[in-house]
C-alpha cells in the first residue's frame, strides 16, 4: 500500500497550478526520481517561462529562473561552469518549440549533457490559451477559434522527431501522463535521463504529453480522454533514441 | 612590470578579461568584433574556462546568463546589430542581478549598417541597454591599453555592483595593432565565488534562486536600490581625462577614437595659438558631469562635441551640464566614414575662428 507524501523537492506550500493540470505531477515525478538519485543538493533546476515559471513558488531546490525560449542556452552556460551539477530544464510548448526552438536544437545538436524536459499541452496556458506550435489541427483556441487550420498556421511540430533526427542527442522518449501506465513510463524516463547525464552521455530530452484543462475548457476527466482519442495519436509515445540501448546491444 | 605585446585591440581586450578571471564566452561571428571570440575559442580552454559558439547573440547571452549565476566571470561580444539581439539578456542580467562583461566593438548603424568603424550606439549605450530602464557602466576606452585596464578590472565592478558592465569601444580600437603592457593573471579560487552564486549546495543550508521575475513590491524596491547604486557612481566611479582645459576657450568634448584625433588636431591648433582643450568621458554612464559643468564660462567660448557619428549622440548629457552658458558645436563623420586629422583640424578651426555659427 503507498503512503501518499509530499515529495521532498515540493516546497510546503499550496499548489496554484489550475485544479487538474498535470504540471504538478510533471514536477513531482522530477522531484522523487531526483530524491531517489540522491541528487538533492545537486539538482539545477532552469526554470523557464509560462506556468512552468509558477515552479519559483513549489520547488523547493536550486533555481535559475531565464528569459522565455532561452533555458537550453542558460543551461549551456551553467553546466559548462558547473559540469559537476545536474542541470535540468522545464519548457513548455510555446517556450521550446516556438520562440525557443534555435535554442532547444542547438543545445541539442551540440549533444550538451544536461536534460530538458519539455511539458507539450498544445497551448499558451499563461497567457490564456493561444494557439501553439504544438495544438493539434481542429483545435480551438482564442486564436484558433474556428479550430488550428495547417493552410494559414501549418502542423503541429514533433519535437521527438526532429530532435532524434540528431546526432548528438543520447536519449530522446516522449510519454503520456494521462493513465498509470504512461506515469510509471514517465518516471522511469525521468530517471534514465537525469542518469545518463550523470554519467555523461550528453543531451537528454524527455517530453511529457500534459493537458489544460483551463484553456481546453474541459474537465479535468475530459481532458484525460481527450488526450487519448487526440493528443496521443498524432504524438506518439515512445523511445526515439538510446544511445545505451546500443552499448546493450553490442 | 606587465607582459609588454604588440596587439589587436580585440585580442588585448580578450587576454586582458582572461587575466581577470574571465572563464566563460559565449559569443556570435560579426565584424568588426570576431577576433575577441577567435582568441577566446583557443585561450579559455587553455586555463580551465569554457567557450561556446552560440546560435545566436540572443543564444550567447543567455549563456553568459546560465555561467554568470555560477559564479563564473563571463563575457560575451558583439557589434551594434548583435547588441540589439543581446538587450533581452542584457535587461535580464540587470534584473536577475548577475555580473558581466558586454563588449561592443561599434560599426556604423542603423540596421546592419556597415562594417566600418563607427560611434553610433551611444544612446544604446547609455540610456537603454535594454526594456525596463536600468543602466550599466559603461567604459569607453582609446587605446589598446586602456581597453586592456578597464576589461582587466571590469568584474570587479560588476561583481560589486551585481550588474553588467559593458565596454564600448569602436571598430577601429578593435582593430588597430599596438603595444600593450599586460596584467598577471588574477588568481581566483573557490573561495572567491559569490555568495549568491548557484555552485553546488554541498555546505549551503539554504535554497539558491536567481530570477528576473518578481513580486511587485520587492521589484520597486530592487529598482530602488539600483537608483542608489547609479547615483553611488556618479560619486565614487567616474573616469574622465582633462586635457589642456586651465586655459581652454573651446573645449571638445569627444571619447574613444574621436579622442585620439581631436587630440591631434587640438596640438595641432595649440602650435597655432588657440586655445583649445579637451575633455574625454572614460565612463560614458556615469557621464563626467562635473568636469563640464564647472568649467569657466566666463572664458569657455564654446563646447565642440566631437564624434565619429552624425547626428551626435551625446549632445544632450553635454546640454544638460552646460545649461545654455556657452554654444554647443558638434562635429562628426557617421556610416563608417572615419574621423581623420585634417577633418577634425578643420572643423575646430572654423568654429574657434567665427567661421561656424551653428550652435
Amino acid at each position: 500500500m503507498a503512503e501518499y507524501h509530499r515529495s521532498a523537492m515540493i516546497a510546503d506550500s499550496p499548489s496554484g497550478y489550475c485544479p487538474g493540470c498535470l504540471h504538478s505531477l510533471a514536477t513531482r515525478l522530477i522531484s522523487d526520481v531526483i530524491t531517489e538519485l540522491g541528487q538533492e543538493d545537486n539538482a539545477l533546476n532552469v526554470i523557464s517561462v509560462g506556468c512552468s515559471a509558477l515552479n519559483l513558488l513549489y520547488w523547493s531546490g536550486d533555481n535559475l529562473s531565464v528569459a522565455h525560449g532561452r533555458a537550453p542556452a542558460a543551461a549551456t552556460g551553467a553546466k559548462r561552469a558547473n559540469p559537476e551539477r545536474l542541470v535540468f530544464a522545464y519548457q513548455g510548448d510555446g517556450d521550446l518549440a516556438a520562440i525557443g526552438l534555435a535554442e532547444i536544437m542547438s543545445a541539442a545538436n551540440r549533444g550538451e549533457n544536461f536534460t530538458v524536459i519539455f511539458a507539450n499541452n498544445q497551448t499558451y496556458g499563461m497567457t490564456g490559451g493561444q494557439m501553439a506550435p504544438t495544438t493539434l489541427i481542429g483545435q480551438k483556441t482564442t486564436t484558433t477559434i474556428y479550430g488550428r487550420d495547417p493552410a494559414t498556421t501549418g502542423y503541429p511540430m514533433k519535437m521527438c522527431e526532429l530532435i532524434s533526427q540528431l546526432p548528438a542527442p543520447a536519449y530522446v522518449a516522449r510519454f503520456a501522463l494521462n493513465s498509470p501506465k504512461g506515469v510509471r513510463q514517465a518516471r522511469d524516463g525521468i530517471k534514465k535521463a537525469f542518469q545518463m547525464q550523470l554519467d555523461g552521455k550528453g543531451f537528454t530530452f524527455i517530453e511529457l504529453l500534459t493537458n489544460c484543462p483551463t484553456n481546453w475548457k474541459l474537465s479535468p476527466l475530459q481532458t484525460l480522454e481527450y488526450m487519448n482519442t487526440n493528443t496521443i495519436p498524432y504524438f506518439t509515445p515512445g523511445v526515439f533514441k538510446d544511445i545505451t540501448a546500443k552499448e546493450a546491444d553490442a | 612590470m606587465g607582459e609588454k605585446r604588440f596587439m589587436k585591440g580585440n585580442e588585448a581586450i580578450a587576454e586582458a578579461a582572461v587575466r581577470g578571471g574571465c572563464r566563460f564566452f559565449a559569443g556570435y561571428p560579426i565584424t568588426p568584433q570576431n577576433e575577441i571570440p577567435e582568441y577566446l575559442s583557443w585561450r579559455l580552454p587553455e586555463v580551465g574556462g569554457a567557450y561556446v559558439q552560440g546560435e545566436s547573440e540572443i543564444a550567447s547571452v543567455n549563456m553568459v546568463y546560465g555561467a554568470s549565476a555560477m559564479g563564473t566571470r563571463a563575457m560575451t561580444s558583439s557589434s551594434g546589430p548583435g547588441i540589439s539581439l543581446k538587450a533581452e539578456g542584457i535587461s535580464y542580467l540587470a534584473a536577475a542581478m548577475l555580473p558581466a562583461l558586454i563588449v561592443n566593438i561599434s560599426r556604423g548603424g542603423p540596421g546592419l549598417g556597415s562594417i566600418q568603424p563607427a560611434q553610433s550606439d551611444y544612446l544604446q549605450a547609455t540610456k537603454a541597454l535594454g526594456h525596463g530602464g536600468f543602466h550599466a557602466m559603461v567604459f569607453a576606452p582609446n587605446s589598446a591599453q586602456e581597453a586592456v585596464d578597464l576589461v582587466y578590472d571590469a568584474w570587479e565592478y560588476a561583481e560589486r555592483d551585481r550588474n553588467p558592465v559593458l565596454v564600448l569601444m569602436d571598430g577601429c580600437l578593435g582593430n588597430i595593432m599596438e603595444e600593450v603592457e599586460l596584467p598577471p593573471m588574477k588568481a581566483l579560487s573557490d573561495e572567491d565565488l559569490p555568495e549568491w552564486s548557484l555552485t553546488r549546495r554541498n555546505g549551503r543550508d539554504y535554497q539558491g534562486t536567481i530570477t528576473p521575475i518578481y513580486t511587485e513590491p520587492i521589484l520597486e524596491s530592487i529598482n530602488a536600490m539600483a537608483g542608489e547604486t547609479y547615483k553611488a557612481w556618479e560619486e565614487e566611479d567616474v573616469k574622465v581625462e582633462e586635457f589642456l582645459l586651465d586655459d581652454a576657450e573651446y573645449v571638445v568634448v569627444a571619447y574613444g577614437i574621436a579622442s585620439r584625433v581631436s587630440k591631434e588636431a587640438i596640438l595641432r591648433l595649440r602650435e597655432e595659438g588657440y586655445k583649445v582643450g579637451m575633455i574625454r568621458p572614460i565612463t560614458l554612464f556615469p557621464f563626467p558631469k562635473q568636469s563640464i559643468r564647472n568649467l569657466d564660462y566666463s572664458r569657455v567660448k564654446g563646447i565642440i562635441d566631437v564624434e565619429m557619428t552624425i547626428p551626435a549622440q551625446m549632445r544632450d548629457d553635454i546640454a544638460l551640464q552646460v545649461l545654455e552658458r556657452c554654444p554647443i558645436h558638434e562635429y562628426g563623420r557617421s556610416g563608417g566614414c572615419l574621423l581623420d586629422d585634417d577633418g577634425v583640424y578643420e572643423a575646430i578651426l572654423e568654429i574657434v575662428t567665427g567661421g561656424n555659427d551653428n550652435g
